[in-house]
Order: C-alpha cells, then sequence, then structure tokens
C-alpha cells in the first residue's frame, strides 16, 4: 500500500508539486492572518516555509531531492517560472516602464558595480591577492550564475567558484527573506521603486520571490529590469571588472 | 478558448528567450540577456494590439491570467528547490560577501528612486 502511493506521487510529480503547495498556501495564509494578524504577508511565510524545508532535506535541489517532490523542480523551474512572471506583466501599461527607463538602467549598472566591488573587498579582506579569484567572488556576490560563469571563463580554482556560488546563494536567500520587511522602510512601494529594486539586486530568484512576499503588483517591475542583470553580469565580469582587478592587483 | 491566451504567452516567451540568448551571443557570451523583459514587452504591446481590434476575449485572457495568478505558489516551489544548504555551508567570507552586497543595495533604492523622481517632479 505505502509503496503504490509513493509511486503514484513520484510518477505524477508535478501534481505533488501542486498539491503540496496549495497546502503550505492554505497554512501560510491561515497562519498570516490568525497567527500574525496580517503582519506578514501569507506567501512570505510560504516562501520562508519553503526555504526552512530546501535547508533541511538538504542538497543541490533542496526538497526537489526527494523523489516524491521532484515536481517542485519542474514547478519552480526556469520554464514555468518566467512563464509566470511574463503573465504577470499581462495589462501592465508599456509607459509604466518607458517612465522609469532610464534610472531602472542606471541601477542595473550601479548593482552590478556594487556588487563586483563589495565582493571583490571582502575577498581582499579574506585574504585574497590575486585577480582572478578577487573578481570570481566579486561576480558571485552579483548572482550565483555570474560567479561560475566568471570564474570559469578566468579560470578560477573549484574552492573560489564555489564560494562565489555560495556568495550568490546568500544574497538570494536573504534578498528573498528580507525585502517583505524592509520595503516600507526603503519605499518600494511603487514601480520605479520595484525597478531600481530590480536593477540593484538583479538576482533574479531574490527579486522575484521577494516582490512577490511584498506585493506581487510590483513583480512585473522588478522583473524587468533583474532580467538584464545576470546577463550583463556575465559579460562585464569577466572583461571589464576583470580589468579593473588586475590593474588593482 | 483559455489555451489561445497561454499560446500567446508561451509564444512571446520563446520568442523573449530567443532574443535574449541571441543578444548574448551576439556579445560573444553564452546567457540570455533580458530575455524574460522582451517577453513581457511582447506581451504587452501584443494583447494591446489584439484588445484594440477585440480579438481578446475574457475566456482567452484567462488562459493567460491563471499562469499571473499562479506566480506566488510557483515561486514558493522555486523557494523549496534552492541549495539552501550550499548557501549555509560557504561560510564567513561568502556569507558577508552576500550579506555586505545586500546591504548596501537595500540603502540605495530609496535614493535612486527618489533622484528619478526629483527630476519628474520638477520637470
Amino acid at each position: 500500500m505505502k509503496a503504490l502511493v509513493e509511486k503514484v506521487l513520484t510518477d505524477y510529480g508535478l501534481l505533488t508539486a501542486f498539491a503540496a503547495v496549495g497546502l503550505t498556501m492554505l497554512f501560510s495564509y491561515w497562519a498570516s492572518a490568525k497567527l500574525t494578524r496580517g503582519r506578514l504577508h501569507g506567501s512570505a511565510i510560504a516562501i520562508l516555509i519553503g526555504l526552512l524545508l530546501a535547508a533541511l532535506a538538504g542538497g543541490k535541489k533542496g526538497l526537489a531531492e526527494l523523489p516524491m517532490l521532484s515536481g517542485l523542480g519542474l514547478m519552480g523551474g526556469a520554464m514555468l517560472r518566467d512563464l509566470a512572471i511574463v503573465a504577470t506583466a499581462f495589462g501592465v501599461r508599456m509607459e509604466e516602464f518607458a517612465k522609469s527607463g532610464f534610472i531602472g538602467a542606471l541601477s542595473l549598472l550601479l548593482g552590478l558595480t556594487l556588487s563586483f566591488f563589495v565582493g571583490g573587498a571582502i575577498a581582499v579582506a579574506f585574504g585574497y591577492r590575486d585577480a582572478v579569484s578577487i573578481t570570481t567572488i566579486g561576480a558571485g556576490a552579483a548572482t550565483y550564475i555570474v560567479g561560475p560563469v566568471t570564474g570559469t571563463a578566468l579560470g578560477a580554482s573549484s574552492a573560489v567558484i564555489a564560494l562565489s556560488i555560495a556568495a550568490g546563494l546568500v544574497k538570494a536567500m536573504l534578498v528573498m527573506v528580507a525585502t517583505p520587511l524592509l520595503a516600507k522602510p526603503i519605499g518600494l512601494d511603487n514601480p520605479r521603486a520595484a525597478m531600481v529594486f530590480g536593477g540593484l539586486m538583479g538576482t533574479n530568484s531574490g527579486v522575484m520571490a521577494g516582490l512577490a512576499a511584498t506585493d506581487p503588483k510590483l513583480v512585473p517591475y522588478g522583473a524587468m529590469t533583474a532580467t538584464f542583470f545576470t546577463g550583463l553580469g556575465c559579460l562585464l565580469g569577466p572583461s571589464v571588472f576583470f580589468m579593473i582587478a588586475r590593474l588593482i592587483f | 478558448m483559455p489555451i489561445y491566451g497561454t499560446a500567446l504567452l508561451a509564444a512571446c516567451l520563446l520568442v523573449g528567450i530567443t532574443v535574449g540568448k541571441l543578444i548574448g551571443a551576439l556579445l560573444g557570451i553564452d546567457a540570455d540577456i533580458g530575455g524574460v523583459g522582451v517577453a513581457m514587452i511582447l506581451l504587452i504591446l501584443g494583447s494591446d494590439w489584439l484588445q484594440r481590434r477585440q480579438l481578446l476575449p475574457p475566456p482567452t485572457e484567462s488562459g493567460i491570467q491563471f499562469w499571473g495568478h499562479i506566480y506566488v505558489p510557483i515561486v514558493v516551489a522555486m523557494a523549496a528547490s534552492q541549495n539552501v544548504r550550499g548557501a549555509l555551508d560557504g561560510g564567513v567570507m561568502a556569507f558577508l560577501a552576500g550579506a555586505v552586497t545586500v546591504a548596501v543595495c537595500f540603502a540605495l533604492v530609496p535614493v535612486l528612486a527618489r533622484t528619478g523622481r526629483k527630476t519628474e517632479v520638477s520637470r
């Protein structure tokens, strides 16, 4: 009996994921209303539960490592995630994006530059003195994709590449958790601020989960700028930022 | 029919990702630059064009809206399939590199958002 149920849940993994996430949402919205009196948004609680369970499960794919919950990987993977993000833009007026286009682009460049410099400075503080390692760790502070792409292009050691991925993951997790808490003090309640936020943070998963937990209406604006971040980072990391690091070290 | 809406949405994303990858390839990197952004612009322009010709009845719209409404659960699934252990295992330096960057960027959000505002008001 147990084996039979397990087989159904594993074979129909995507449906298991829908049901499991649905239950999590149900519990989270209940907890939000009853336990926090609406102070912590239901989606923020659901995302926290997701992260917590992923940490407990361990492994590269979090909870999706378990065969029965492998459908979470498909449900939360790039394909369906991007489809849903694009769908959130439905009904948004083009002028909204155009109005904040310049400041959005500026925040994108500033966000990338800051990530590289802050991440690089911390690498230096921890004793790294070669331009390749410093650039790679700085790239990791941009996103956990820019880190390994830059590190591989520059021939960084695998230990340094692993560190850059970890730095990017820390960033993504912190943005997910901190955004709903800090949204009010930083004035993240309008499309323009969301575009600036997406450009500065850049980490796709962090920005998207953070905004979803803050106000789903802001998601398309943050996604619009964040979608350029990783690509531009992969472009600038091994070229411009590496040259700057080599000039200094 | 809802599938028309979902088909439009899917087509926009496929074209967007292709354009994003092409931009990447032109710049010599194997990465998607702005694919989702291009897809969003295509969807906004495309649905607007169809709406003005009254080719976007509510059932078709529902095929797009469903995916927008299921966004948060999808993000929860994404959070649950993250390499959280990898973030925790990175040690102090990885944590600081990520955390300090996030702190600096959070602090800059109101500065940049307001800078944009001022020029708009003074206009």
